[in-house]
């Protein structure tokens, strides 16, 4: 009977090891990092934030740039569309928290709450770009080096030096002062700005494919893979490349973080987004303003917090899928 | 050895070239120079005095002629002079050096005397509840944004708070101080315990990370056990066994990390009024005074990259399994 024979193996958890005795490696991984509190939470976090930023602003209706006014005799708040009643009433600035604006407006009379997922939609966006960007570079020139050796990896691995060794913050200096006087308009400027730091973010990827492929290419798959005469493009592409994926992924989560925290950072300094398009990075450079400082701390309290929660969330996941996909490093 | 560094200098070298060639080009190729950023509030001055001045900053040249007279003028080690200030770039660099070196030097110690001890400990204490709650706020101060952090505490401490520390600057602007006295070293450290703060909460997750990891390597080693096995005192097992081996790699990131006491202030400078080389960089690269610019960078990719092979010739100096080749 089928009872009998399973019997021995009762296992404690569900669905997957009912059916299967092996694990498959996937399914070890996606097990460890599910006993992972922290990163699930993490994880959980992000989705959250992510369905906030990206799905609420179509159902809330205002939009991140629109200025509210009151009305001088009756007290009533107006929208900017009703021009003929807004030549008379004066801005909403600096409203605190009520029903309709739940996290009050701004100097400029506009809404914090939608402001406040825009640019969270602009942080998150800002992340991803430039990850792929430096993934894509990192993979192709870290693996080109890595794999051919030789000239290309002296050539490619001292592009590597010069770029790492430039200062970073003084170079986005210059590279935003190049935009300012380029005319390039607010709207576009952040794509620039996430190119620009992709293409000097790529050299860490580049590296970490490259060694790893130096020590796949003496394993023993490898030296099998050569005696059978495979082409070089499925070498790489079906054998190199989907072993540097848990390193890559691991590299990509950690990042993610890291570059959002340098985009909030560059938009508190006004060389990443600017006015009128928010930015969790350029809505706390309102404490430059001492009065706001003092007495408005739910304009920059609210976006402060939700960097360091998301990038507290990037770092969680990060390390609970290093820690699942090389156990040996757990707990590092 | 010596044949290790000869090739690493002559490496570091056609690095640089690579670097200022980059920088130059990038800070020449800014549409609006010196002069017309200068100049832009002045309706009196024409088009022909412009030019004249362009002559004498040397800004009329094209990029490669000005890049090759910058490189042979730096290799005799004449920097320029700085457009903005008006001295020469290596007296302005040494002007606020002290300042940013200063800074960033405490808050170092502070890093590690905070994030060594604190590491070790999480380490021997590895999966308990005191282990989470350090990993904790070394996770928070490791995402939080300096700049933030910067603006909490100024609320907290500062004016509208608590008001018991300065916000921004080096000293009281309203003392003078004839002579060093303790009064003044009160006030540098009232002004500067903000600054040091955020660099310290910071980073000092990186170093106790760091720790912790090697600490637990090391005490899952074969000779720590036999150090317990012989019946070594715990105190002795932890400090003269395991943590003298994690110390290779600390020694190693300490080295990499010198570059960051030159670089790492700019940030942190900007948001408490401190006058130091980050401040200024920042001022310079707004009016594009081209010699600072270049002096200053070039001043930060040397540090780095002399950051880098000190911290490799010191891992061959701590750790003599290392050879470099």
């Amino acid at each position: 009977m089928e009872k009998d024979y399973l019997e021995p193996f009762s296992f404690q958890t569900e669905d997957i090891a009912e059916v299967q005795l092996f694990l498959t490696p996937g399914q070890m991984i996606l097990r460890r990092f599910m006993g992972n509190k922290l990163a699930v939470l993490g994880a959980t976090v992000l989705f959250i934030v992510a369905v906030l930023c990206f799905a609420a602003p179509l159902f809330y209706p205002y939009n991140q740039t629109e200025q509210f006014y009151t009305d001088k005799t009756t007290g009533e708040e107006l929208r900017t569309f009703q021009t003929e009643q807004i030549s008379t009433a004066v801005l909403k600035s600096l409203e605190k928290p009520s029903l309709n604006h739940l996290l009050g407006t701004n100097k400029m009379g506009q809404d914090m709450l939608s402001r406040l997922m825009y640019g969270g939609r602009i942080s998150l966006l800002v992340g991803f770009v430039v990850v792929i960007v430096e993934l894509l570079l990192g993979v192709i020139l870290g693996g080109a080096a890595g794999y051919y050796g030789g000239l290309p990896n002296a050539v490619i691995m001292r592009l590597v030096d010069i770029i790492s060794s430039i200062p970073f913050m003084p170079l986005m200096f210059i590279l935003a002062s190049l935009e300012i006087n380029l005319n390039i308009s607010p709207k576009y400027k952040i794509y620039y700005t996430m190119f620009m730091i992709g293409l000097i973010w790529w050299t860490g990827a580049a590296r970490m494919v490259r060694a790893t492929i130096l020590s796949l290419r003496e394993t023993e798959f490898m030296q099998a893979a050569d005696a059978v005469g495979i082409k070089t493009r499925n070498k790489i592409f079906r054998h190199l490349i989907p072993n540097t994926l848990p390193n890559l992924i691991v590299m990509a989560t950690l990042d993610l973080g890291s570059v959002i925290l340098m985009e909030s950072t560059m938009s508190y300094l006004g060389v990443g987004v600017g006015a009128p398009y928010a930015s969790w990075g350029n809505m706390v450079q309102v404490v430059n303003d001492n009065v706001i400082m003092r007495d408005y701390v739910n304009l920059w309290l609210t976006p402060g917090l939700c960097i360091l929660v998301v990038v507290l969330a990037f770092n969680f996941v990060g390390d609970g899928l290093r820690d699942a996909t090389d156990p040996r490093m757990k707990g590092r | 050895m010596r044949h290790y560094i000869l090739r690493r200098l002559a490496i570091s070298a056609i690095i640089l070239l690579g670097i200022s060639f980059l920088m130059y080009t990038l800070v020449r190729s800014m549409p609006a120079d010196y002069v017309t950023l200068a100049t832009s509030s002045s309706t009196k001055i024409s088009d022909f005095q412009r030019e004249q001045l362009r002559k004498v900053y040397g800004l009329d040249k094209s990029v490669l002629g000005g890049y090759l007279d910058w490189l042979f003028s730096a290799l005799r080690g004449d920097l320029g002079t700085s457009l903005v200030y008006a001295q020469p770039v290596t007296e302005v660099i040494g002007k606020y050096m002290s300042i940013t070196f200063f800074v960033a030097l405490l808050a170092l110690i502070f890093e590690l005397a905070i994030g060594i001890p604190l590491g070790i400990l999480a380490a021997r204490h590895r999966n308990s509840a005191i282990d989470y709650i350090i990993t904790a706020f070394v996770f928070i101060g490791l995402s939080i944004p300096g700049f933030f952090l910067a603006a909490l505490m100024k609320r907290l401490f500062g004016f509208g708070g608590l008001n018991i520390l300065p916000t921004s600057g080096m000293l009281n602007p309203r003392v003078v101080y004839k002579t060093f006295t303790f009064a003044k070293l009160a006030d540098y450290a009232a002004h500067l315990a903000m600054p040091i703060a955020v660099f310290t909460i910071t980073s000092c997750g990186v170093w106790l990370r760091y720790t912790r990891a090697n600490m637990i390597e090391a005490l899952g080693s074969d000779y720590v056990r036999t150090a317990r096995a012989k019946g070594a005192p715990e105190r002795v097992v932890v400090y003269s066994h395991a943590f003298r081996n994690t110390l290779i790699p600390i020694v190693t990131l300490i080295g990499q990390s010198l570059p960051g006491l030159f670089s790492g202030a700019i940030i942190t400078e900007n948001l408490f009024g401190i006058q130091g080389l980050g401040n200024i960089a920042l001022k310079a690269s707004q009016m594009s005074d081209v010699p600072y610019l270049m002096g200053f960078n070039m001043f930060l990719a040397i540090c780095t990259i002399v950051g880098y092979l000190i911290s490799d010739i010191l891992y061959a100096v701590v750790d003599p399994r290392v050879r470099l080749s």
